[in-house]
């Protein structure tokens, strides 16, 4: 049909990029266009377009399970992130020190992070059983009165919920920030020996800067588990006790579909959204950034 | 790969002391790893009497599969008691195709995104990366009205487009980063050469392309075999995957818990990604890191 002319592969190229285009253009503008102007309206159990202004915006700020949702995204990603970080470069800068069993150990962290977190979730809340669980190790090495009740205790399930996710993900922020490390000049390292600068301060003002682009990597990867954050809560407290540990995620969830409540779960997933934007854009131009001006 | 080379030398001059520290610190934080892995295979293997009176850590007298077969075999999910069985059709029959349809589009746009200049390609580039940090939650609702408007709603096919709908973005950058380090040479040698747009890709990239295709095929499996969500709300009955059969098992029990029943179930669900895992660990790795470094 077409002469075989530069022109004509490009159209094809151009014909082969249509059907993605259709797609992802239908769905990741126009579906979340479609639900931002569903956020605006009296939805309930199926969609209407009766215009409602802001009212589902105001129901949902003044509802007290999304308060406590997002309140408890907000306390995860407060503790997850530099927890996370913390433990996943601890364990990158001793391994980039070069030590036997390399592999091996690589192996051993990153693991958890090929499991489902309803995986996750499932084990972590037989770990934490107050009867049988770590609490009942303690007791029967002799500590009668150990107990450890996180997990049924509605001040500090979130608590529980952290310590699952940071078993889950230490080990893929130990493998991005390993790469960043590894990619550190040679002569840096040197420099830092000759001038006898303490570990911690060369690692704190020298290595962790140089390693930005790293870094934000692994912010970008740890925001995107909290904002997703939903299989790990939905398998070890089910939100609860009560809705002490609900999430964003699963607020939204449930009230698409068991409270049929589609305006407001709109008005939360719009929310939703803009924040994880209003995280990740400033973190893609840093990224980038650095990247341009590195290389 | 090779730890004891560059590394090491930085450090000849690290006190012996610290050097044990390191070993020390590294072998607890393998420990906390394996712990929950460890925890899950004993307790799969141990009768209820045996799990009331031992502790969580205690190897199992005897090894019972009678657990096993249960949890596989007659565990109830919801209504039904037919065991995980039917959840890993299920996820076999969403996994594969699944990914052979994620990899081929994100392979074939990554192609027409790299090599050819294509009018707004840059533009369906950049909403892909954003997209691709959008919450589940935001998407789901405008696919189930996606999904049930084209009659795809609560079927197999249903399931599987909308894996790909989220894969397209990650595979795509993969893809598109793997064919952007090919020289442009290899490419204009070609075209001198008289191949078209097809023949091209067929026969000189895709053979070339092997390494990253494992790549993006192991974390694609692993992602899609561990995901919740999806299978949750898209698959309906017929078609809940392995996980969602897994919670169900573990959250509808009346009556006594079977805690050994629970865990085996759990570790049935975790072995296809967990063999994955460990068999190409480290095409896993490389597949993180590579993924990882988005934008």
């Amino acid at each position: 049909m077409f002469v075989r002319s530069p022109s004509s592969s490009r159209l094809q190229a151009t014909l082969t990029l249509v059907p993605v285009a259709f797609v992802v253009l239908s769905v990741y503008v126009g579906g979340v266009l479609w639900a931002a102007g569903i956020s605006f309206t009296r939805s309930s159990m199926l969609p209407n377009y009766r215009f409602a202004g802001l009212t589902q915006y105001i129901n949902l700020f003044a509802n007290a399970r999304w308060q406590v949702s997002l309140g408890n995204m907000v306390l995860f990603a407060s503790i997850f992130i530099p927890v996370t970080l913390l433990i996943g470069y601890s364990m990158a800068a001793m391994i980039n020190r070069g030590v036997r069993g390399e592999n091996a150990l690589r192996t051993i962290y990153l693991y958890p992070f090929a499991m489902s977190f309803i995986v996750t979730g499932l084990v972590w809340r037989w770990l934490l059983d107050p009867n049988f669980g770590i609490a009942d190790v303690a007791r029967k090495l002799g500590f009668e009165n150990a107990s450890f009740d996180w997990i049924v205790n509605a001040d500090m399930a979130i608590f529980t919920i952290i310590i699952a996710a940071v078993w889950h993900s230490a080990g893929l922020v130990m493998v991005v920030l390993l790469a960043g490390l590894r990619g550190v000049d040679d002569d840096l390292w040197k420099a830092i020996r000759i001038e006898g600068i303490p570990a911690w301060k060369a690692h704190l003002y020298i290595i962790v800067p140089s390693i930005g682009t790293s870094i934000a990597t692994a912010l970008v990867l740890m925001s995107l588990t909290v904002v997703r954050l939903f299989d790990v809560v939905v398998a070890m407290t089910g939100g609860g006790p009560g809705i002490a540990t609900d999430v964003p995620a699963k607020f939204i969830i449930d009230h698409m579909f068991e409270r049929q409540q589609v305006g407001l779960a709109s008005a939360a997933a719009t929310t939703l959204l803009l924040l994880v934007l209003a995280v990740a854009v400033p973190l893609l131009i840093l990224k980038n950034h650095r990247k341009g001006g590195a290389r | 790969m090779n730890p004891a080379n560059a590394p090491a030398r930085r450090n000849a001059l690290a006190a012996p002391l610290s050097r044990v520290l390191v070993y020390l610190l590294l072998i607890v934080i393998a420990i906390v790893a394996l712990l929950p892995l460890y925890v899950m295979i004993v307790t799969a293997f141990k009768s209820m009497e045996e799990i009331r009176s031992g502790t969580l850590l205690s190897l199992p007298r005897a090894f019972g599969f009678e657990h096993w077969w249960k949890a596989w075999n007659s565990a109830c999910t919801g209504l039904r008691c037919e065991g995980l069985k039917v959840g890993f059709v299920n996820s076999f029959l969403i996994t594969v195709p699944s990914v052979v349809l994620a990899i081929a589009a994100g392979a074939v746009t990554g192609y027409a995104l790299s090599f050819w200049r294509v009018r707004f390609a840059n533009v369906l580039f950049t909403v892909m990366l954003i997209g691709g940090f959008f919450p589940y939650q935001v998407l789901i609702y405008p696919l189930v009205r996606i999904t049930s408007t084209v009659g795809l709603f609560n079927s197999l096919a249903g399931v599987i487009f909308v894996h790909v709908v989220f894969a397209l973005p990650v595979v795509t950058l993969l893809f598109r980063n793997y064919f952007a380090s090919i020289p442009i040479d290899l490419f204009k040698a070609a075209r001198v050469d008289g191949a078209g747009y097809w023949r091209f890709f067929f026969s000189i990239l895709l053979p070339m392309s092997v390494p990253m295709i494992a790549v993006a095929g192991i974390l694609q499996v692993t992602f899609i075999w561990n995901d919740y969500i999806v299978g949750l709300v898209f698959g309906g009955i017929n078609y809940a995957p392995m996980t969602v059969q897994l919670n169900n098992i573990v959250h509808s029990t009346y009556g006594e818990r079977e805690y050994n029943v629970e865990m085996a179930a759990t570790l049935l669900t975790s072995i296809i990604p967990l063999l994955v895992y460990f068999t190409s660990g480290r095409w896993f790795v490389r597949g993180v890191a590579s993924g990882a470094v988005k934008g």
